[in-house]
C-alpha cells in the first residue's frame, strides 16, 4: 500500500494543503548539519543489542551514559546486583569502546526495588566498592516509582551516599499518573539536604505539567523521547522552545520496553524541520551533556 | 522561527491521524460490552481542555490524569501505573 507521500500533491487536487510538504527555507546554518556529534545520556545498553551500538556509532554518538535501573523483573538476591555492577562498570565499557563509543555508569537501587528498604540497604551496602571505577560517574537513577514511604527513605539514604561523596546525582521520576506527585516529592525532600549543589543533579523524564517545578528549584532537567509514554520529540521541542536550552538535556533511555535508541538524534531531525540552528542542534544534544556530565572529573 | 502554517505543512496530517484515533478509539470502546474503568472517564475529562484558549494545554491534560493526593502508603500495594489516577 503506497503511502501518500510518495504521491504529488496532485493526489489530493480537493486539499487547500499542499502534500508533500512544500519545502521550508532552513536557515544556512542547519545545511551542513549531518552527519552531527551527540552524547547519549541515558541508556540502558545491558538490554540492547551489538546491533543497536553500531546503529549509535553510524549515527554520531559519541558516549552513552547507562544508570542503573530495574531490570523488568525484581532481582532476588543483592548478588544479583553485584553481577549487574561489574557488568555497567567491567562489560559494557568493552562492548561500546568496539564501536569507539566511550561508556559511563551510574549505581544505585533502583526505587521500584527500593520499597523493600532491608533488600535495597543490603544492594546499597555493595555499592562503595564500585564507586572508585574509573567510569563511575555518580548515583543514579534513584528516584521514586509509586511515592511510598520506603521509597522516600532508600532515596535520602542515595542522596546522602553522593553527597558524602560529592558525587553527581541522576533521578528517575515516576511513571503517568504518579510523576507529578513524586516530583513534588523529590523536590521537597532534596530541599531539606542544605549542602547539596543543585547544579550537580538532574531530575529525569520531566514533562510540560512538572519541568517548571525543576528548573525553578535550580536543577538541571531531562526529557526522555519515548514513543508511547514521557516525551514525543515534538513536545520535547515545544519545551525547549518555551524554557530555553541552559539546563535541559533530551536522552532515549532505551532499555528492554519500548523504546528507541536512535530516539535523540531522530529529535535533532525534528528540530533541523523546525529550523532551529545547527548550533541550538548541538547545544542540546552535545554540549548540554558535556556540561553537565563533566562535573564528573571521570566524564572525558 | 517557522509560521503557523510551516508547522501546519509539518505535522497536520500527523495530528489529524492522531484525532481521529482518538474518536475511533471512543466509538471502539462505546461499542463493547463492560464495565465502566476510570481510565475511560479520565479520557474523557481530559478532552474538554483541548478546546480551551490556555497556552498549556498539554500540561493541563498532564495534570488532569495525575495523582494529586498527598497521604504516602508505607508501601507500595501494587507495582505499574496505569496513565490515569483512579478517585
Amino acid at each position: 500500500m503506497d503511502h501518500p507521500s510518495q504521491h504529488s500533491s496532485s493526489f489530493y487536487p480537493l486539499s487547500p494543503i499542499p502534500y508533500p510538504l512544500s519545502p521550508i527555507p532552513y536557515p544556512p546554518s542547519t545545511i551542513h548539519l549531518f552527519p552531527m556529534r551527540y552524547i547519549e545520556p541515558h541508556g540502558h545498553m545491558v538490554s540492547r543489542t551489538t546491533d543497536d551500538y553500531e546503529k549509535l556509532a553510524l549515527s554520531g554518538c559519541e558516549a552513552i551514559c547507562e544508570p542503573a535501573f530495574w531490570a523488568g523483573f525484581d532481582r532476588s538476591s543483592a548478588a544479583g546486583f553485584y553481577d549487574y555492577f561489574r557488568q555497567l562498570t567491567e562489560y559494557e565499557p568493552k562492548r561500546a569502546a568496539k564501536y569507539g563509543i566511550k561508556h559511563y555508569s551510574w549505581l544505585c537501587i533502583n526505587p521500584k526495588e527500593a520499597d523493600d528498604p532491608g533488600f535495597a540497604r543490603e544492594v546499597m551496602s555493595i555499592i562503595p566498592q564500585f564507586l572508585d571505577c574509573p567510569t563511575v560517574l555518580g548515583i543514579g537513577e534513584i528516584g521514586l516509582n509509586k511515592n511510598t514511604r520506603n521509597e522516600l527513605a532508600i532515596f535520602e539514604e542515595h542522596v546522602q551516599l553522593a553527597l558524602d561523596r560529592d558525587l553527581p546525582i541522576l533521578i528517575h521520576t515516576p511513571h503517568l499518573e504518579d510523576k507529578l506527585k513524586g516530583t513534588r516529592l523529590i523536590l521537597d525532600s532534596l530541599a531539606s539536604f542544605s549542602k547539596l549543589d543543585r547544579s550537580k543533579i538532574i531530575i529525569d523524564h520531566v514533562e510540560e505539567h512538572t519541568i517548571s517545578h525543576v528548573l525553578d528549584a535550580g536543577y538541571w532537567a531531562g526529557m526522555t523521547l519515548y514513543p508511547e509514554s514521557k516525551c514525543s520529540p515534538h513536545r520535547a521541542i515545544d519545551m525547549l522552545e518555551i524554557y530555553g536550552s541552559e539546563r535541559l538535556w533530551m536522552n532515549s533511555a532505551c532499555d528492554w520496553g519500548h523504546s528507541d535508541p536512535l530516539a535523540v538524534p531522530r529529535c535533532a531531525l525534528e528540530m533541523k524541520k523546525r529550523q532551529h540552528s545547527a548550533e541550538s542542534i548541538e547545544q542540546i544534544i552535545y554540549q548540554n551533556p558535556r556540561k553537565f556530565l563533566s562535573q564528573s572529573p571521570r566524564f572525558i | 522561527m517557522p509560521s503557523k502554517t510551516d508547522l501546519l505543512d509539518l505535522q497536520f496530517i500527523d495530528v489529524r491521524h492522531k484525532l481521529i484515533d482518538i474518536a475511533a478509539f471512543l466509538d471502539r470502546i462505546d461499542r463493547h460490552p463492560g464495565e465502566q474503568d476510570h481510565r475511560y472517564e479520565a479520557l474523557k475529562n481530559a478532552l474538554p481542555l483541548l478546546l480551551t484558549d490556555r497556552p498549556d494545554r498539554a500540561r493541563a491534560v498532564l495534570e488532569s490524569f495525575s495523582d494529586h493526593t498527598t497521604t504516602l502508603p508505607q508501601s507500595a500495594p501494587f507495582q505499574g501505573a496505569s496513565g490515569a489516577a483512579k478517585f
